[in-house]
C-alpha cells in the first residue's frame, strides 16, 4: 500500500495555511535544558501544528534530538538532566510534576535512528504496545497488529512471517516495523529521530511516502540531516542552531526566503 | 634479521607455543585419566607365577618397574611385577611384590576364575566343588560353573530380597518409631508425660515393636537359607570356601574371548556408575556420589541464579553508576578470587551452626541434642557453593545487561512501558544467554570444589540418598557424597591404596564427565535461547 506522494507542498487544499490555523498539538514555551551543568535547549519557543509533519534541522549537535526527546520525556533517563520552561502536549503538561509520564509516552509514539526492533518476532514487535497497555484478546490483537502493519506498509511484505524473528527483516523493513509498533498505540505525536539515516535511498522513500500517508492520522516530528528529505516531506521546519530555535515557519517560507542569516547559510551549505 | 624480528613472525611462533604447550597437558592429563579409568574395568589374564625353589602366586600382573637400589656392575637393572593375588581374608595382603629373579615361570591356564566378591575383594583360584551346607552338589570345574550359573541368580536374588527388608521396611519401621519417640519427647518437652495421647503414642510404639521383630524372624529365616558355597583352591594349596551370597560374579577371563571379556567390561562399568561402594568405597560404585553431586550442583543452581541475577540487576540498572556502585563490583570480583576453604569456614560457622543451630532450636528441639539442621547437609553444603559462585553469576549478567543496547530499552519505554515492563519483556529475555553463560561457569567450579564441602556436609559414607520414599522424600539436612570428595578419600585416606588406585582415576573421569554433561546441557540451552533472541551480543 503506497500512499501518494506529495512533494514539498502542504497536503490540505485550502492553499496555503498559516502558523495559526491548524491547533497546535505541542507547545514550548521558553524550554530550556540541562545536562548536568551543560546547556542544551536555550529558551526553545514553538507550536508543532496538529496533522502536519515538523522537521527540526540543523548540524549535529544543536539539540534537535534533545528537543525532540523532551516531548516524550526519554531524557529522564539520564543522570542530572534539569529542565526549566513549559512544554504542553495537548491536555498535558509535559514536565509537571504531577505528570504520569508512562500516560504521556503512551500519547507519544517514537521511531528512532537505528531501528531496534525487540529480538521478538514481528507479531510480538507490533503487539508489545497493546499488550503493555492490557490488550490480552488474541482476535483484538491480530486486527492491531494487521491494521498497524498495512498502515506501516508492510503487510504485503511480512504476512507470511509474522511469526518470524523481527531481525530478519532487512533495515528498511525493520524501520517500517517500528513505525508499526509505535503507530500500534495509536499516538496523537509520532516523534521520529533521523529515521532514514540508516538506510539506503530507496528504503528511505519508502518511508517518506509512508510519513506524508501517516499524517493523515497523527502529527509528526522529524529529525533529520537530510535537508532535501526535509524539503521534500514536512509542511513546517524548524532550525536549530547551538540549541536555539533560530527560525520555525512553513518549509516553503524556510527554504526559499530564510529570515535569519544563520538559516540561510546553513541551507545554502556555508557551514554545517 | 632485523627484518626478521621486526616482521612478528616469531611472536606468531611464540603465541602457536604457549597454546600448544597448553593444549599438550590438557591432552596428557586427560588422556592419562581415560586411560587408566576406562583400563580399570578390563578384564586382564590371570596369571600362575611359578616362583623358583616352588611354590606360586596366582593373580593379575599389573606393574613392571625397575629395581632401585645401586646397580653391581655389568650386571643388567633388575625387575620386578606387582601381582593382585587376592585372597585378602587368607593370604593377608591383595598385592604382591616378586623379583623377576625369583620367577621360575608364568603362564595362564584357562581353569583360574576370579570371583568377584562383596566382601574382601577379588578371590583367585581354581574350582574345586560348589556345596549346600556340608553336602556337594556338583564337583570338579564345569559341573561347578554349571550349578553356579544356576544357583547364583537365586542367590543373588535372596540377598537382594534381605536387603530390601533390611532397608525398606525394617527401614520404614525404624523411621517410624523415631517418629513417635520425636512426638513422645515433644509432648515432654510439653510437661506431658502420662494421658491418653501419651499412652495412644506408646501402643503404637509396641505395635511398631512387634513388627519389627516379625520381620527379623523373616529375616533370621531368610538368612538361614544362604547355606551355599563356593570352594576355591588357591595358589599355596589351600582351599578356601566362599558363601554364594557373598559372589558378585564369577569369571574365567583366561578362556573367554574378545567379545566375553567386553561383556564383562560392561557389566562392571555399569556396576561402577549404578552400584553402591563396597570395602571402604575401594570397591563397587559410585552411585550414591553420583548423585550428591547432581543434587548438590542442581541446588547450587536454584540458589545462585536469582541471587546473582537480582544483584546484578541492581548493580546495573538501578544503582546510580558512582564510586561506591564500582567499589562494589571490584568488591565482588576479588570475592571470586577468595580461598574456596574460606567458604567453607563461613559455611560452617553462618549455616550449619547459626541459621542450622537457630532453626534446630526452633522447630527440632525434641530431636536435641542430635542436630538435624545444625550440622552438616546437602542444603548447607550448595548455599556455601552459591556463594563463592555468586559473583560470576553476577559479572556475567551485568557484562550481558552491559551489552544490551540503550536503544531497545527505549524502544520499549517509549510505547508507554514502565521499567518493570521493559527489564521483564525485553531486558530479561535479552540478557538469558548471559545469565546461563555465567550459570555454567557457576556450575563447573561448583562441581570440582572439595574443601567448603569437607566442612559442610560431605561425607565418605552417607547412610542414605537425601531423595528417599519417606515423607518428605527431600531430605536437605543430609549429609551426602561428593565424587570430588570421593576421589580424596578413596586416593589417599583409603586403608587399602593399591586397589583404591584405578578407582580414584575411574572416579576421575567420572567427574569429568558429569561437569562437561552439566556443561553441554547448560550450553545447548544458551544456543537456543541465543537464536531465539538473537540481538544480545553475549
Amino acid at each position: 500500500m503506497l500512499v501518494n506522494v506529495q512533494v514539498g507542498a502542504p497536503s490540505s487544499g485550502q492553499g496555503r495555511p498559516t502558523t495559526a490555523s491548524p491547533p497546535s498539538v505541542v507547545e514550548a514555551h521558553q524550554l530550556s535544558m540541562w545536562y548536568g551543568r551543560t546547556q542544551a535547549l536555550f529558551g526553545v519557543t514553538m507550536a508543532v501544528p496538529r496533522h502536519r509533519i515538523t522537521a527540526l534541522i540543523g548540524p549535529s549537535g544543536c539539540g534537535k534530538s534533545t528537543l525532540l526527546r523532551c516531548i516524550n520525556r526519554l531524557n529522564d533517563l539520564i543522570d542530572g538532566v534539569k529542565v526549566a520552561g513549559r512544554l504542553r502536549l495537548a491536555d498535558i503538561d509535559v514536565y509537571h510534576p504531577a505528570t504520569d509520564v508512562v500516560d504521556l509516552r503512551r500519547r507519544v509514539g517514537m521511531v528512532f535512528q537505528k531501528s531496534n526492533p525487540f529480538p521478538k518476532s514481528v507479531y510480538e514487535n507490533v503487539a508489545y504496545g497493546p499488550r503493555i497497555l492490557g490488550v490480552t484478546r488474541r482476535a483484538e490483537l491480530d486486527a492491531i497488529v494487521e491494521r498497524s502493519l498495512r498502515a506501516a506498509a508492510l503487510w504485503d511484505e511480512v504476512r507470511d512471517r509474522l511469526h518470524d524473528s523481527a531481525l530478519g527483516l532487512s533495515g528498511g523493513q525493520q524501520q517500517r516495523l517500528c513505525i508499526a509498533r509505535a503507530i500500534a498505540v495509536e499516538p496523537e505525536v509520532l516523534l521520529m529521530d533521523e529515521p532514514c539515516s540508516a538506510l539506503d535511498p530507496v528504503a528511505t522513500a519508502k518511508i517518506e511516502d509512508l510519513m506524508t500517508g501517516l499524517k493523515e492520522r497523527y502529527t509528526i516530528v522529524i529529525v533529520t540531516h537530510n535537508m532535501q528529505q526535509a524539503a521534500r516531506v514536512s509542511d513546517f521546519t524548524g532550525f536549530m542552531w547551538l540549541g536555539e530555535l533560530v527560525e520555525f515557519g512553513l518549509t516553503r517560507d524556510l527554504f526559499t526566503t530564510p529570515r535569519d542569516r544563520r538559516t540561510e547559510d546553513y541551507i545554502t551549505g556555508r557551514f554545517g | 634479521m632485523k627484518g626478521f624480528w621486526r616482521s612478528g613472525d616469531p611472536f606468531v611462533w611464540l603465541t602457536g607455543a604457549a597454546l600448544a604447550f597448553a593444549l599438550l597437558m590438557v591432552f596428557g592429563l586427560v588422556g592419562l585419566v581415560l586411560v587408566h579409568g576406562l583400563g580399570f574395568f578390563w578384564p586382564r589374564d590371570v596369571a600362575r607365577v611359578t616362583l623358583v625353589g616352588g611354590g606360586a602366586v596366582v593373580g593379575e600382573i599389573v606393574e613392571r618397574e625397575p629395581i632401585p637400589g645401586p646397580l653391581s656392575p655389568g650386571a643388567p637393572r633388575p625387575f620386578r611385577v606387582k601381582v593382585k593375588q587376592g585372597n585378602r581374608d587368607v593370604v593377608g595382603a591383595d598385592f604382591v611384590w616378586i623379583d623377576e629373579s625369583r620367577i621360575a615361570s608364568v603362564d595362564r591356564p584357562a581353569g583360574l576364575v576370579v570371583v568377584e566378591r562383596r566382601e574382601w575383594g577379588n578371590a583367585y583360584g581354581t574350582i574345586r566343588d560348589v556345596r549346600e551346607g556340608a553336602r556337594v552338589v556338583a564337583a570338579g570345574e564345569e559341573a561347578a560353573l554349571a550349578a553356579l550359573a544356576g544357583r547364583l541368580p537365586a542367590a543373588l536374588a535372596l540377598a537382594r530380597e534381605i536387603r530390601r527388608i533390611e532397608r525398606d521396611e525394617v527401614g520404614r519401621i525404624n523411621y517410624e518409631q523415631e517418629r513417635i519417640r520425636l512426638r513422645l519427647r515433644r509432648l515432654e518437652l510439653r510437661g506431658m508425660r502420662e494421658g491418653p495421647q501419651v499412652e495412644a503414642l506408646r501402643a503404637e510404639l509396641a505395635g511398631l515393636q512387634s513388627r519389627y521383630d516379625a520381620r527379623v524372624r523373616e529375616l533370621d529365616a531368610l538368612k538361614a537359607r544362604q547355606t551355599g558355597t563356593l570352594t576355591l583352591v588357591i595358589a599355596d594349596g589351600r582351599t578356601m570356601a566362599i558363601p554364594l551370597a557373598q559372589i558378585v560374579r564369577v569369571s574365567r577371563p583366561n578362556a573367554v574371548g574378545l567379545a566375553g571379556r567386553a561383556g564383562l567390561y560392561a557389566a562392571r562399568v555399569w556396576e561402577f556408575v549404578a552400584g553402591d561402594p563396597r570395602e571402604a568405597n575401594t570397591e563397587g560404585g559410585v552411585f550414591p556420589a553420583i548423585f550428591g553431586t547432581v543434587m548438590m550442583v542442581m541446588l547450587m543452581s536454584l540458589a545462585v541464579t536469582p541471587f546473582g541475577v537480582l544483584a546484578a540487576f541492581y548493580l546495573r540498572e538501578y544503582a546510580h553508576q558512582g564510586p561506591l556502585v564500582s567499589t562494589v563490583r571490584i568488591a565482588v570480583n576479588n570475592l571470586a578470587g577468595v580461598p574456596s576453604i574460606v567458604f567453607g569456614v563461613f559455611g560452617l560457622g553462618f549455616f550449619v551452626y547459626f541459621v542450622g543451630g537457630a532453626i534446630d532450636r526452633a522447630f527440632f528441639p525434641e530431636a536435641l541434642p542430635t542436630p538435624t539442621f545444625g550440622t552438616g547437609g546437602i542444603l548447607w553444603a550448595s548455599l556455601t557453593l552459591a556463594l563463592l559462585t555468586v559473583p560470576v553469576v553476577i559479572v556475567a549478567t551485568e557484562e550481558g545487561l552491559a551489552a544490551i543496547p540503550r536503544s531497545l530499552r527505549e524502544g520499549s519505554l517509549a510505547l508507554g512501558a514502565t521499567r518493570l515492563e521493559t527489564t521483564i519483556r525485553v531486558v530479561l529475555p535479552a540478557v538469558l544467554p548471559s545469565i546461563l553463560t555465567g550459570l555454567i561457569l557457576a556450575m563447573a567450579r561448583a562441581a570440582g570444589e572439595v574443601a567448603p564441602l569437607m566442612l559442610t556436609g560431605v561425607v565418605k559414607l552417607a547412610p542414605a540418598l537425601p531423595v528417599d520414599g519417606f515423607p518428605p522424600y527431600v531430605h536437605l539436612e543430609r549429609k551426602f557424597m561428593h565424587l570430588g570428595f570421593h576421589i580424596y578419600d578413596v586416593g589417599f585416606q583409603s586403608p587399602n591404596v593399591d586397589a583404591a588406585r584405578p578407582m580414584v582415576f575411574a572416579t576421575t573421569l567420572l567427574l569429568l564427565g558429569i561437569v562437561l554433561v552439566l556443561n553441554l546441557v547448560a550450553i545447548a540451552l544458551r544456543n537456543r535461547l541465543r537464536r531465539k533472541y538473537a540481538a544480545s551480543a553475549v
